[in-house]
């Protein structure tokens, strides 16, 4: 029996995210948009940072800053108690959300589906091509939209897989009622302390360049697939 | 006209106001909860804290909260090298006791080398040295009706009574003592002499100076404004410091 004919014209959408992902970006977004704020608060009661165990005012701080401005921090005007209210609140969001995305992930697959690095991904040539096209601003393979790029599996594995784990494990580490290795792991408290803002940072220029993209790409698009999880197809691949 | 400005501006300050009017929130406190049951399922209730070797302490452990209670009641004690200071251990308790500071140091005596951890961030390592805070409420004999702590101390902020509580749990951890030596010198008046609390798991707002009282009670209600010690009541610091 002969195959049903192809449609003429292809689906105009593709799926590209499942609901739990879906739920989980959201999630997530806000307990970062409200982590780095009120973070930035906790840092202002104190904003100097160390390496080792220990470190106070007399002691050698590799970094001392001026504190962060009202516009920037959760709350606005200066409340350590209130800071941390909102920070271990969110942390918790943080921590079980991401728990909960790899098991999840793991077991409907999308990890392994979409995050997986393919060695020839790796390979100069791939990676040359694959920039030049978002020099172009073409972020998507036609003959796979529904693909991440590979500087989005990179980006997005870096993130999953070792940002948010490192500020999870150096936040505990911070915590005193914590397992006393999990500072050591770090060299000290204060170590831990260090790595944690500096992981902060880079979770902060992730989010600068993950929300430019977005707009690049085409920002009601994108955010229509990360709510339906649709995304729709250039018109000249339709 | 609202352009893309305005209405990111806007949206900016209106996500800050509303978190800064919910930052008392109700269900945002409940993590203190979650945090203290987490921390204390995965780690024992004797698991010690990290403690040193002599030659990792700070050159200088700075003084936070009171440096000087400054009370004339509490001049007159510093005046005297607290000879007339006595700590009292009462409230549920079989045998209240007066203790002088000579007794206290008779003791049998715990000697660790941690690290202080304040709420701010900063952290100084340093050796205490005094008897077990069990050692004491064994004397005393705690009731059975105990569930808290609460020591009484002799500073005031603004006009406060400084007063802090843990329960049974660190209490009675091999850790908790009342220090009355500092680098194996005699506290100083900045670090709280002659008496203090080490709570080795928590942060450093619990470690109460001054100790006048130790005070074994049913419940934190009606002490202070009931949220167990003065940064609770005050400022709304977390009662569990352990994060």
């Amino acid at each position: 029996m002969d195959a049903p004919p192809e449609p003429r014209v292809a689906p105009r959408t593709v799926y590209r995210h499942k609901l739990f992902t879906r739920v989980w970006h959201w999630l997530n977004a806000v307990a970062v948009l409200i982590l780095i704020p009120s973070g930035l608060m906790i840092f202002n009661a104190h904003p100097r940072l160390y390496w080792g165990h220990f470190g106070a005012n007399f002691d050698h701080a590799w970094l001392e800053l001026p504190r962060f401005p009202g516009w920037v921090t959760i709350p606005s005007h200066y409340s350590l108690a209130g800071a941390r209210h909102w920070h271990l609140f969110f942390a918790l969001v943080l921590g079980f959300g991401l728990l909960a995305y790899m098991i999840v992930g793991l077991l409907n697959r999308h990890l392994q589906r979409d995050l997986r690095i393919r060695g020839a991904e790796l390979g100069p040539r791939h990676l040359v091509a694959d920039f030049r096209a978002h020099l172009a601003l073409r972020f998507h393979d036609p003959a796979h939209p529904g693909a991440y790029n590979i500087f989005q599996k990179l980006s997005y594995a870096g993130t999953v897989f070792v940002l948010i784990p490192l500020l999870i494990v150096s936040g505990l580490a911070i915590s005193p009622g914590m397992w006393p290795w999990l500072a050591d792991l770090f060299g000290g408290r204060q170590s831990a302390r260090s790595v944690h803002f500096i992981a902060m940072a880079c979770m902060t220029g992730f989010v600068v360049v993950h929300l430019t993209l977005v707009l690049l790409a085409g920002p009601v698009n994108e955010v229509r697939s990360m709510v339906t999880g649709r995304w729709r197809l250039p018109e000249d691949e339709a | 006209m609202i352009t893309r400005r305005t209405l990111l501006v806007g949206t900016g300050a209106t996500f800050l106001a509303g978190c800064d009017a919910l930052t008392d929130n109700p269900a945002l406190l409940s993590a203190e909860d979650a945090h203290r049951f987490l921390q204390r399922s995965i780690n024992g209730r004797a698991a010690l804290a990290r403690e040193f070797r002599a030659d990792q302490r700070s050159p200088i452990f700075r003084v936070n909260g009171t440096a000087n209670p400054n009370t004339p009641e509490y001049n007159a004690l510093a005046a005297g090298n607290f000879a007339d200071w006595r700590l009292r251990v009462d409230g549920l308790v079989e045998r209240p006791l007066s203790l002088s500071l000579a007794q206290i140091r008779t003791l049998p005596q715990r000697a660790q080398v941690t690290r202080h951890d304040c709420v701010e961030g900063w952290s100084a390592i340093g050796k205490w040295q005094g008897p077990r805070l069990e050692t004491l409420l064994q004397r005393a004999g705690i009731g059975r009706d105990a569930r808290y702590i609460v020591f009484h101390c002799a500073d005031r902020i603004g006009g406060q009574p400084f007063y802090e509580s843990i329960d049974l749990v660190d209490a009675f951890h091999p850790q908790t003592i009342l220090a009355w030596a500092l680098n194996d010198a005699p506290l100083n008046i900045g670090h709280g002499a002659p008496l203090r609390l080490r709570v080795e798991r928590q942060l450093g707002y619990k470690q109460a100076k001054y100790v006048m009282r130790v005070e074994a009670v049913a419940s934190l209600d009606g002490i202070g404004a009931g949220k167990g010690g003065y940064w609770e009541d005050s400022n709304g610091y977390e009662w569990y410091a352990g994060i």
